[in-house]
């Protein structure tokens, strides 16, 4: 009898109610199995372990002809320039609208005045053009723009400044709008004009985060350009996509390992040039 | 006529910052780097810009236009943005497993060789980008959806492995240890003692990352592992762009929606985690 209370008391209390969750989400989620197709013993037969264990067997030893060496410091060099440019032609894109959207610059939002209305709907619009542009991943643009310029890396810039435009634009008039708004206030109330108090009231106090935060992107844009280039976008990724139809380990391991020094790279770089910016 | 008093003494005058040479030279060594980059990509501008080129730009813009509405389409497109979700949601589940059975040594509970071993795994994991998981899976598990999640559920245990460990890290010991010292097995004492402090920002990293990976599913595609992302792949191939529009605007739609979502979500939830 004691001891049967001292077992009851050693039960969880919480037993019926986490095995009824249990079983709920078994339930919800056996409809999302069946559609993702789960099916593990797919891993496990003998054609895929075949090209598998082929494929991995070849990792060993990486590639390292000259010639294939060449051809991948070349395309290295390729996706960082893809990078670069591309955030160039993103922060064009992006510093206009983000200029027009901040609401710390606005006039109209001030006084009295007309044009207040007229001073919503345009940032409304600006706001919806840079949520047009970023929803779009860039892979997705990438693929769609080798339709249209033809594959290589023009693809693959445009793709970046797109995408990365529609971001950095909104996160910039977040950065402005959260810091400290009272200078441009009292610059556009003292009768000065809209880019002077960005320049005088807002960026003094917000210049640092503004560019830590464009130095991050850019290494999201390093990363983003070798995907990229799996749908033709030039670079380190259409050598990689080669290699891997081709079922050649060898280059693909050398491909991988080259990437992963080129990830640690940007980090690097990145994180020093935010040093230097704090 | 200047008062004494109006004067200012050295210390009180404010001072132009000296001016920083090494700021200066990483300027110009950027503004290099990106004409470098502009210069040696090689790429016509002006022929992008020329008149022929800007004509057949919009030319492909308009075949976009209209896109296929029909219901049987529309159906199709519903179908495979249900397969996106559900493979996100497949891999984003996998991952919170993987990632909580590797976050345990990764928080040093099995050793210092384990934990450095784990985290190296872990980086590794997260490093290789869920693309190119995904042409490796569609390898090693065949063509299909499965392998989209797959891929998904490699990177993201890396990404999940790694903010587990540190939940895990910080969290304080003391219930684990109290119920240690009163002669609990050192399962139970983890599961009652460690596991409620932190599942709730476990939680809330492993929901974030399934608005991530959502966005993700849609693109995986690409390489032949379903979803919506096969389709706008297949489409495009076959240059039929009234199709390939219709994809789109349900990619789009799924983005908008998730993010909506998951903002009034985090909005909800937040006092919870806080």
């Amino acid at each position: 009898m004691n001891g049967a209370a001292a077992q009851a008391r050693l039960r969880d209390p919480q037993a019926l109610p986490r095995a009824t969750a249990l079983l709920v989400a078994v339930v919800v989620l056996w409809p999302m199995l069946v559609l993702a197709e789960f099916k593990p013993w797919a891993l496990f037969e003998a054609g895929n372990l075949r090209v598998m264990s082929d494929f991995l067997a070849g990792f060993l030893p990486p590639v390292t002809s000259i010639e294939f060496l060449g051809l991948l410091s070349k395309a290295t060099l390729q996706t960082l320039a893809i990078a670069t440019a591309g955030i160039t032609l993103a922060l064009l894109l992006a510093l206009p609208l983000t200029f027009v959207m901040t609401e710390a610059l606005s006039i109209s939002r001030i006084g009295p005045g007309r044009g207040r209305g007229m001073g919503r709907v345009v940032r409304g619009a600006a706001r919806l053009l840079l949520l047009l542009l970023r929803a779009i991943p860039e892979v997705v643009w990438a693929l769609v723009l080798v339709r249209a310029l033809g594959l290589g890396p023009g693809a693959g810039v445009l793709a970046i400044a797109i995408t990365y435009g529609g971001m950095l634009g909104k996160v910039y008039a977040e950065i402005l709008e959260s810091s400290d708004t009272r200078p441009a206030r009292a610059l556009l109330e003292a009768g000065s004009g809209r880019i002077n108090a960005l320049l005088y009231g807002l960026l003094p106090g917000a210049a640092q985060e503004l560019a830590s935060y464009t130095v991050y992107r850019w290494e999201c844009a390093v990363r983003a350009s070798v995907v990229m280039g799996f749908v033709g976008a030039g670079g380190l990724g259409q050598l990689m996509d080669q290699s891997m139809k081709m079922l050649n380990g060898g280059e693909a391991s050398t491909i991988l390992l080259t990437f992963l020094l080129l990830v640690l790279l940007a980090d690097f770089l990145s994180a020093s040039l935010r040093r230097l910016l704090a | 006529m200047n008062t004494p008093s109006a004067e200012l003494s050295a210390g009180e005058r404010a001072t132009a910052p000296a001016p920083c040479i090494k700021c200066v030279w990483v300027a110009l060594a950027l503004l290099a780097a990106v004409i470098a980059s502009f210069v040696g990509l090689g790429i016509d501008y002006r022929g992008l810009f020329a008149a022929e080129s800007l004509r057949s730009m919009a030319r492909f813009v308009a075949e976009f236009f209209p896109p296929d509405l029909s219901n049987a389409f529309v159906a199709k497109t519903a179908w495979a943005a249900l397969q996106t979700l559900a493979v996100s949601a497949l891999g984003t589940l996998l991952a919170l497993l993987f990632g909580a059975a590797l976050a345990l040594p990764a928080a040093g509970r099995f050793g210092s060789a384990a934990r450095h071993v784990t985290r190296l795994l872990l980086n590794v994991l997260r490093a290789v980008p869920e693309l190119v998981w995904a042409a490796l899976m569609v390898l090693a598990a065949g063509l299909g959806p499965f392998a989209g999640a797959l891929a998904l559920a490699l990177h993201t245990s890396g990404v999940l492995g790694r903010l587990f460990s540190e939940a895990l890290e910080n969290a304080p010991r003391g219930a684990e240890r109290a119920l240690v010292d009163a002669g609990s097995g050192a399962a139970a004492a983890f599961a009652y003692g460690a596991l409620p402090m932190v599942l709730p920002q476990w939680m809330s990293y492993a929901l974030y990352r399934w608005e991530m990976n959502i966005r993700m599913a849609a693109v995986l595609g690409f390489v032949g592992a379903g979803g919506l992302g096969q389709m706008l792949y297949y489409h495009l191939s076959l240059f039929q762009q009234a199709q390939s529009a219709t994809v789109l605007i349900a990619m789009f739609g799924l983005v908008v929606v998730v993010d909506g979502t998951s903002a009034r979500l985090r909005r909800g939830l937040a006092p919870a985690y806080a």
